[in-house]
């Protein structure tokens, strides 16, 4: 006798939905496609190159959106662990957040790394420089991937958010710890005054401009692909938790089938 | 009982089980020992060495501290005696106090072993006005050593595939520690010409680093050592 397997009838209405996208996420995504076709055309057209680094200064219309971007996610992260620990019902809809933010952090660290040291080869000759700013920054990409690790450790939901919550919080208290003492460090080498200790730029005019709408530009696209994640996370949850249960059901309908 | 009274049982348990088990004598040194004697083999030069001995110092500490960590929990969950203890209701802050001290006693052993080896090996130099730096710096960065590594230890302690996450939760963290206490030896040892009174300033950062993660710690500890059984 043959059975067609049972599939639970109380499926979550989200899942019934084809995908993540919703009139916010359509929104945030064309303003972003919009601002990234300004920030292209400003950045390599209208802009001019630099006096001193000349071309190399476009760099900096993306790296400095996406450093922007970065540690716009990590104090995400902590607020997100903050209202999931520190809030009354322990919601995991913000555990979800803060793990989705710290993902899209991480992607946007290693691109401001990446761009930086491209960057800094072209202007400063070197790829990389021991000052706070870089050293603090190279440390906490490598801090959140640990994040991330802790938050694949297992357990339930409610435990891996919990561990989760006090491990950003923990992370952030690394920040200025960091920045200070390698501020305190290299006070103490005078480098050669061509390799500027903060190495900042300064800009005006078009060029500012051209920055600014790369940082709104990549604002967007971050609001844009977190809530994504987080909608993604949370069918993930979901699958986790009603996963079992399909599994004995598809166990049960094949017992009957060979019976 | 008393948090404190708490904490005094777990710490003077676990220096019971080390000196009767004497791994950190007969493991831990002996790797921290034979350490030094490879970054010797890697850097050749003597004058190298004796200029990095205070470095050298500090990263054989760090690297014997995870060893020491491991161990420490180790000890814990074989018989799983940590969830014993968190199930009978005992207050985590005082388990977290205890097992910090005696970690901070073993790698205070470990800093002064280490300290005589880089004298012995690398030719560093203890001018007798450094010796109270030398000490504060000992205390301060141990205690910060001490406070980071039990409380990463409780959440890495246990399953296994979790081991291999205390290396790449704790080096980044203890950075500030390792800047500030190479920084304040090289003053008290007077190496590169460093003056002793530019030392203090790495003491302020030690304390301070000791503190946040001492109190921040012993918060944290009770969340993270909670396990699914």
């Amino acid at each position: 006798m043959t059975t067609t397997p049972t599939i639970p009838a109380e499926q979550p209405a989200a899942t019934r939905r084809a995908g993540t996208g919703t009139t916010a996420t359509r929104v945030l995504g064309i303003a972003m496609v919009v601002t990234m076709g300004w920030l292209v055309a400003f950045g390599l057209g209208f802009s001019p190159a630099d006096r001193d680094q000349e071309d190399a200064v476009r760099i900096l219309y993306v790296h400095v959106p996406t450093a922007w971007v970065a540690y716009l996610a990590f104090i995400v992260t902590a607020v997100g662990s903050a209202m999931y620990l520190f809030g009354k019902k322990h919601s995991l809809g913000f555990d979800r957040f803060a793990g989705a933010s710290a993902e899209i952090g991480v992607v946007f660290m290693a691109l401001t790394l990446v761009s930086g040291m491209l960057w800094g080869k072209l202007t400063w000759g070197v790829y990389w420089q021991w000052d706070a700013r870089l050293t603090t920054t190279a440390l906490l990409f490598v801090s959140y991937i640990g994040y991330l690790a802790v938050r694949g450790l297992g357990g339930s939901h409610q435990q891996r958010a919990k561990r989760s919550a006090v491990v950003g919080l923990l992370v952030v208290l690394e920040i200025p710890l960091v920045h200070f003492s390698v501020k305190m460090w290299r006070s103490l080498h005078q480098d050669a005054s061509v390799l500027d200790s903060e190495g900042d730029v300064s800009m005006d005019g078009l060029m500012l401009f051209s920055l600014f709408v790369g940082v709104v530009a990549f604002t967007l696209w971050y609001a844009w692909i977190l809530l994504h994640r987080t909608r993604v996370m949370a069918m993930e949850d979901m699958l986790d938790d009603h996963g079992l249960d399909r599994a004995l059901d598809a166990r049960r309908a094949e017992a009957e089938e060979q019976s | 009982m008393s948090r404190w009274q708490i904490a005094r049982l777990v710490a003077s348990k676990d220096l019971r089980i080390e000196r009767r088990s004497r791994v950190l004598m007969n493991q831990v040194l002996p790797f921290a020992g034979v350490t030094m004697v490879m970054f010797a083999f890697a850097l050749d030069a003597s004058n190298v060495l004796e200029r990095v001995a205070p470095g050298l110092v500090w990263l054989a500490t760090l690297f014997s501290l995870l060893v020491l960590v491991q161990r420490s929990f180790a000890i814990e969950s074989d018989d799983g005696a940590l969830d014993a203890l968190r199930v009978a209701g005992v207050d985590p802050v005082a388990i977290y106090w205890g097992k910090a001290f005696a970690l901070a006693v073993q790698l205070a052993v470990l800093e002064v072993v280490l300290l005589i080896a880089a004298v012995l090996l690398y030719g560093a130099d203890v001018p007798l006005g450094g010796i109270v730096l030398l000490a504060t710096t000992l205390v301060t960065a141990t205690c910060g050593l001490a406070s980071v590594g039990t409380l990463y230890g409780g959440l890495t302690a246990g399953f296994t595939g979790r081991e291999t996450l205390l290396p790449l939760l704790v080096l980044p963290v203890v950075a500030p520690v390792l800047i500030g206490a190479t920084r304040a030896v090289e003053s008290a040892l007077g190496t590169g010409g460093v003056a002793l009174s530019e030392g203090w300033p790495w003491i302020g950062l030690l304390s301070v680093f000791a503190v946040a993660f001492g109190a921040g710690g012993a918060l944290a500890f009770g969340p993270l050592i909670e396990e699914a059984t």
